[in-house]
This record gives C-alpha cells, structure tokens and sequence, in this order.
C-alpha cells in the first residue's frame, strides 16, 4: 500500500512538474503576474509529492518490505537500520528518487529564498527546474520504477553490496546529488538569463550563492567518496582517475571556473557570455556523469547494471537540456555584449587565467576520460588511459593554477600593479622555496613531493598574506587588525579559507607523494620493518559482527621499542551477499596514517600490506576547509541582501 | 586592451557561438553508436578481446627455472597436446598471482596441466615462492626480459591463457583465477575442449 503510495506522488509530481514547467514561463513572456505567481507554489506543491515518494521509499526499506522488487534487490532483514535506510538510495532506481528529490528542495529553495528575485526572473528560473524534473520524473516512471512488486514475496532480501555498507559511503551520494543537483539551478539561471537576453551584476550575484553551494557540496561528496575508497577498498591510494571519479571532478572544475567568472559578472560586469557557457557546462558535465555511469557504456566499479535502454532515454534528456541550451546560446550570444573592460594585469585578469587553467584541466580529464570510450567505438581498439597520462598532463597545470592562485587575490581590479603584490607575498615565496628545498633535504631527490610542499606552503601562506593585508596586519599593527577583522565581508574571508583548504589538500597529497609500503606474508611473531616502525604480528583470528564474519589479524607497532598503536585489519566475508571486503587498519595522527590490510591466508602465513602515508588526513581535511570556506562566503549579508535587486525594480520587463 | 567598450562580437565570429553545440552533438552521435553497440553486442566496456585468440601462441623459447626443477617452455610445447592446457604469467612480487595459487593448485591436483611463464622475476624470488606456497606448473618458462609477455600482449600479471589441444588460444583472462572463474569459466572450457 505505502508503495503504491509512493507510485501515485511520483506520478502526481509529474504532472505538477508540467505544470511548472509550463504556467511560470508563459506568465514570464505575457507579463502575467498571476502565472508567475504560480511558480514558487507548484515548485512547492512539487516537493511535498516527491518528499511523499521518496519517504515511502524508504519506508519500503526500513519495514523491508519484501514484496518490492527494489528492496529484495538490495536489503536484507540483518542489515543495520542506518544501511537499510541508506540502500534506498544505493541503488539505480532509489538513486534517481533521491537525485529529483534534491533537485525539487532546490526548486522549493529559489521559490521560498528568491523573494527578491525579479518575479519574470525567479519564475523563468522555477520553470526551467519544472522542465529538469519533468524529464527525469518521467525517466523514473517509463524506465526505473523502484516500487515495482514481485509476487509472490521471497523470504528476505538478497542484501546490499557489502562495500557500500559504510557510513562514509551511506553519506556520499547525497552530498553527492546536493552538488550535481545544485548545478541545475545555475543552469537553470543561465537559461533565464538567455531568454531575456541580458546578463548585468545582479544576476552574477543570484547565480553566486547557488555556485558556491554547489560546489561546496561537490567538493564534501568527492572528499567523502575518495576517502571511502582510501579506507575501504585497501589499495592505499586515494584517487585512481577511474571514469566515475573524473565524471565527479568535470562539474568540479566548471563549478569552481563559474563561481569565480561570477565574481567578475557581479563587480565588473565583464566575462557575461562566458558565465553562462560555463553554467551550461557545469550541468552538461553533471549530467553527463549521470549518464555514464547508469547507461553502461563505461567499465567502472561504480556502474550501476548496464542497460542501454535507460541509457538511450537519458541521452535523449542530454540532448534535449544540453542540446537546447546551447543552441539557445549560439541564438541569444551575440546580443550580450561584453561592457567591463580592464587590464591584462588585474584582478579580472587574474580571474580570467583562473578560468583558463580550470578549464584546461577540465579539457584535460574530459578527452582523458573518452577517449578510450570513443576510439573503440571508431576503430575497435580498447586502450585505457591511467593515472600515468593524467597525472602527467594535470600536474603541470595544476602548478601554474597554484601559482596564480595566491597571487590573485591580492591584485586590485580594472588595472594592478604587479609590485604592491610582489612586496606582500616576497615572504610568501621564501616559505614556497624553502618546504621545496627542506624536502629535497629530508627525502633525497623527490621532485615532485618536494613541488607540492612548496606549493602549499604557497598556497596557505598566500591565504595568510591576503587575510592579513586586508587587516593592514603590517601597516597599523594587531589592535586596529583586529577591529578591522569584523567588519571584512565574508566573503573575503571564505576565498582566503578555500585557497588555504587547497593549500592543505596539497600538502596531504605531497605527503602521500613520500608514502611508502610493504607486503609481506608474516607469521604469527613475525616482524616487519618499514619506515622506521617495527610491526608485530600477534594473532590471527575469527571474529563476527551483525551481518558478517571476518579474519582479523592483530599487529603491535613500535618504534625504537616504545608502543606506537595495535592495528586490527579485517577481512570480512558477507554470507548474503556472498562477498569478502578489507577493512584497513587505519592509526591516524597528524602526521599521517599507519595503515594494514590483510590478504589471504595460505599456510600459516598471512599476506600483510603495510603502508606509512604521510599527511594522508590533510587531503580530506583541506577538502573539508575548502567546504567551509564556501559556508562562510555564503554566509556573507550581501547573498542575503541583493542590493543590485533594485536596479532591475521593473523585473516584469520582458526580454 | 583599449579603455573604449568594446564592440558586439562581430558577425564573422559568430559561429564560435555553435560551437559547444556541435561538441555536443558530436559526443551525443558517440554515446548513441555505444549504446546501439552495447545492444547489438558489438561494443562491449567490458572485454578485453586478444589479438591472439583464434591463433597460434606466438614463437618462444624459453629457459627453465633451475631451481625448481621443471622443464622450460617453448612455442613447440604448445603444438598436437593430449589435452587443453593453461598458460599461466606470474611473478613472485605480484599479490593477485597470490590470491590466485590455490586455484591454480587445485587445477593441478585435477589433473590439468598448468604451465607457467614466471615474468620479469628474480630466480631465487619465484623458487621461494614456489617451495613456500607448492608448485602447481607442469612446465615453467622464465621470461626474465619481459619480451615473451609483450609478444603476448600481456597487460600484467597474473593473465591466464587457455590453449587447446591443437594450440590455438581460446581465451584469456587478465587478473586473478578466482574460485568463480574456475566455475563459471575455465571448468566449461575444460570440458568443451577435452
């Protein structure tokens, strides 16, 4: 009944996203205010339906309802509650419930946040976001109901995969789809913005927040995702350029290029046309991901069941969004022209190169990612492209990015001199110079760990410097810094924060760069000698939990005789699922991780992989700051208070 | 750049303006071959076709693994064979080729015969292996050089090759043999094979 339930929203939800689709848009270009008015409330009336679908759903899971085809697929009666709940969207079916249950909170968000919107702009905006849920509400219905029955009820469920039984992974896709889902709303503000035909400072500052928040998302869900694969798969890296994990990254970038062209949109009035292309983008490349990962046409642990009729339907969605946007920009482009003008040397200029190398990188992962895919289907040839071409292609990249990234802020805008901020971040750049050569000195010849120390010491040292220049730290001392420090919008404060959160993330991936590891089959008693650690291996032995029984070996750590930490890696076997997973031994301190995981076991040795990973926590930890710093910019009264908002008092004004 | 605003985007320039319309519908031609292929079973994510299955084993001669006490192995052992044989790559620093051991164990034991091509390994490394763990190899090639595996087209190791009787390559596998793929795989090849 509660299925049939949750059927019946998803249908009703439909209907209303049609009609949301349709009446705000309409009402927009004949000025009617009544239909405009009938946005934010469809877009209200559209969330109750799919929250009614979606907590059904769930429902399904928690009760597990084993007449529901979705939860026999993926849930067991032994699973713990907070799995059951989340394997009602570790799946492609709830998945996708999940991903328009996001998309409608933002729906609900720009009808309920954007009084002050022009009400021609906010209803356009709801309107294109009825459209986006149209389109998948009726990719659900036609090809992936997850309410289907099957009779007669078997038993029990057949259980979720066990390496997604975790919590870092239960939180992953929702963090996830807040990111994916919050590009759809700039999109949908580019397109807005493209049928009036006029992009001015106001709406660079609308699209702003939504950016930010995209992206802050974006970057918690990847975090969490690499970090889950860190811990969980046991191959002791934590990025692998598989094509799932760069088809999270393609949005990334195109969001971090469009929150910082915004920035120029909203004080200059300049890159107009290029903040709209890259919104277009960043939801292009969101929906692409989506697309490769549930049509199959990719090899990838993260593919759902391959299934090429969805996939046809959702390429028909890409085609109609991606397609049509553009060809709408093409149509509208040219009448848009650019009125900011400035210096190459400026702070616009700095925005500019920013905007450049991102998308460079993202041209970069984007041909690294399909080419394979499509050389095959031209000539046949499987080739797969791996880190080694990424990691050779980005890197340089990503070094000129770096050094830019602390000298922009610092430039003024319209025209800079390039010596005020040679004289700000001189102290800056000896820091840089010496974590290199103190690498060099510590680790022998290892350039590019050494690179990326002196990069982040760069990175956050150019956050400090920009912090304390805005204070006048340096021209008139602590107390007036001090007084000054409340009174700096925050936005000032959550670009510094999110350039020193990358500052960190790069010193953990240049501490990784220094890990080092060792497999050895032990014996009980053995020891093993790596980086310094002596580890012992004590017992091997049988444990059991809830819905599993392991092996888990237990190993002292010491160094120069003085215990350090016990591991206790695991290798568990999933009776229902009948499949084995690793659970690393994980002993994190600030200095990095001691890390174990066990193999298999053959004549009474068992093979043992250790690892040292130096400032391994720091990536996901920079991730996190960089997250905050998105917070704290969102948090700044000016995305409240939308002051240019007056300039466009006639919103009604058609195109 | 000029302190005067800027002109409109003049009009010759203006089809730089398709132009992300016509990478994406490039890219969407792409995705709709892959999935008429995925289909059709012509495109397949998955396989990892070799050039070799269908054919004979390319050319080799390679020396035995002294130590172990096993004969070496050429193309000519792999000509007119009682029964279908596995060609296994391996190495002793390799931690799927250890994963994969008992299964190869097990074909042993069965009767199959497994030959080994021990790959860019060290003598003394691949006969501890193969004392500490038990040798499940009939014969045992040593390709130090790494040249036999590139004429192969090995991806890595462990890869498995099944070679039948007349010593025509019928299948590989990159990766390790689980229990799994001795089921579902190997077994029915035996069979069809023997």
């Amino acid at each position: 009944m509660i299925a049939e339930l949750g059927h019946y929203a998803l249908a009703l939800a439909c209907i209303l996203a049609l009609a949301q689709a349709v009446v705000p848009i309409w009402g927009a270009q004949r000025q009617d205010a009544a239909a405009m008015a009938a946005g934010p409330a469809l877009a209200l009336g559209g969330l109750l339906a799919v929250g009614a679908a979606f907590a059904a759903l769930i429902w399904c899971f928690v009760v597990n309802d084993t007449s529901v085809l979705a939860v026999v697929q993926n849930s067991h009666s032994q699973k713990p509650m907070l799995y059951k709940v989340a394997g009602a969207w570790g799946n492609h079916e709830g998945s996708m419930v999940l991903w328009v249950f996001i998309l409608s909170l933002c729906g609900a968000a720009v009808a309920g946040f954007g009084t002050n919107l022009p009400s021609a702009l906010q209803a356009r905006v709801i309107g294109v976001l009825g459209l986006i849920s149209l389109g998948f509400l009726a990719f659900i219905l036609a090809t992936s109901n997850p309410f289907g029955r099957i009779w007669p009820p078997p038993a029990d469920g057949q259980g979720l995969n066990p390496l997604l039984q975790d919590p870092g992974l239960a939180f992953h896709p929702p963090l996830l789809y807040l990111g994916y889902v919050g590009t759809a709303v700039t999109f949908a503000f580019a397109i807005a913005a493209l049928i009036e035909g006029r992009v001015d400072a106001a709406w660079g500052r609308w699209v702003r927040p939504w950016a930010l928040a995209s992206w802050g998302f974006l970057t918690l869900g990847i975090a969490l995702g690499s970090w889950w694969a860190y811990y969980e798969l046991g191959w002791g890296g934590y990025w692998f350029w598989d094509p799932v994990e760069n088809a999270s990254l393609l949005p990334w970038l195109a969001g971090a290029a469009l929150l910082h062209s915004a920035i120029v949109v909203e004080k200059r009035e300049a890159l107009k046309l290029w903040s709209v292309l890259l919104a277009l983008l960043a939801f292009a490349m969101s929906l692409l991901g989506t697309f490769m990962v549930r049509s199959g046409v990719l090899n990838s642990v993260h593919a759902f069941a391959n299934d090429p009729e969805r996939g046809v339907f959702i390429l028909a969605l890409l085609a109609f969004y991606v397609g049509g946007a553009f060809i709408l920009f093409a149509l509208r482009a040219p009448a848009m022209a650019p009125t900011g003008v400035f210096a190459p040397v400026s702070r616009e200029g700095g925005l500019v190169l920013n905007n450049l190398l991102l998308c460079s990188i993202l041209a970069v992962v984007f041909t690294g990612t399909l080419y394979p895919m499509f050389l095959d289907i031209l000539t046949g040839e499987k080739i797969s492209v791996g880190a080694p071409f990424f990691n050779a292609a980005v890197a340089p990249l990503a070094a000129l990015l770096f050094a830019a990234m602390a000298a922009g802020p610092l430039l003024s805008w319209k025209r800079a001199r390039p010596w005020p901020v040679v004289q700000r971040l001189w102290w800056v750049a000896l820091a840089g110079l010496g974590a290199f050569l103190a690498t060099l000195a510590v680790s022998g010849w290892n350039p590019l760990p050494a690179l990326g120390f002196g990069a982040a010491a760069w990175l956050i040292g150019g956050a400090l410097a920009d912090v304390a220049d805005r204070l006048a730290l340096f021209r008139s001392g602590w107390r007036t810094a001090i007084a000054r420090a409340g009174g700096l919008p925050r936005s000032a404060w959550g670009g510094a924060i999110a350039h020193a959160g990358m500052g960190i993330t790069v010193l953990g991936m240049a501490g990784m760069g220094l890990a080092t590891d060792r497999l050895a089959g032990m014996r009980v008693g053995d020891h093993v000698a790596l980086a310094g650690y002596d580890w012992r291996l004590d017992a091997v032995e049988d444990a059991t939990g809830p819905n599993w029984t392991s092996r888990r070996a237990t190993l002292t750590v010491t160094r120069d005789g003085a215990p350090v930490t016990v591991l206790r890696p695991e290798r568990r076997f999933f009776p229902v699922a009948r499949q084995n997973t690793t659970e690393a031994a994980i002993h994190t301190t600030v200095f990095g991780d001691l890390y174990a995981v066990m193999g298999e076991e053959t004549d009474g040795r068992a093979v043992i992989r250790l690892h040292n990973n130096p400032l391994a926590p720091w990536i996901w930890l920079g991730a996190a700051v960089m997250a905050l710093g998105a917070g704290v910019s969102l948090s700044d009264r000016r995305v409240r208070v939308a002051a240019p908002a007056r300039r466009r008092a006639d919103g009604t004004q058609p195109a | 750049m000029s302190e005067a605003v800027p002109p409109p985007i003049p009009r010759r320039r203006r089809w730089l303006l398709w132009a992300p319309l016509g990478v994406a519908a490039a890219g969407g031609v792409g995705f709709y071959a892959m999935l008429r292929g995925l289909s059709s079973g012509s495109y397949d994510p998955r396989g990892v076709p070799s050039a070799l299955v269908g054919h004979q084993a390319p050319a080799f001669t390679l020396p035995p693994l002294e130590a172990a006490g096993l004969p070496g192995l050429a193309q000519a052992d792999l000509i007119d064979m009682p029964r279908p044989v596995l060609v296994n790559f391996w190495a002793s620093w390799c931690v799927p080729c250890v994963i994969e051991h008992p299964q190869l164990m097990r074909l042993s034991r069965d009767g199959v015969p497994v030959y080994g091509i021990n790959y860019k390994d060290k003598p003394a490394d691949a006969a501890g292996f193969l004392a500490q763990r038990g040798n499940p190899f009939a014969r045992l090639g040593r390709d130090q050089p790494g040249r036999v595996a590139i004429d192969w087209g090995v991806y890595g190791v462990p890869e498995t090759y099944f070679v039948d009787r007349g010593g025509i390559i019928r299948w590989r596998f990159p990766g390790a043999v689980t229990p799994e793929l001795l089921r579902d795989d190997i077994q029915p090849l035996l069979r069809r094979y023997a």
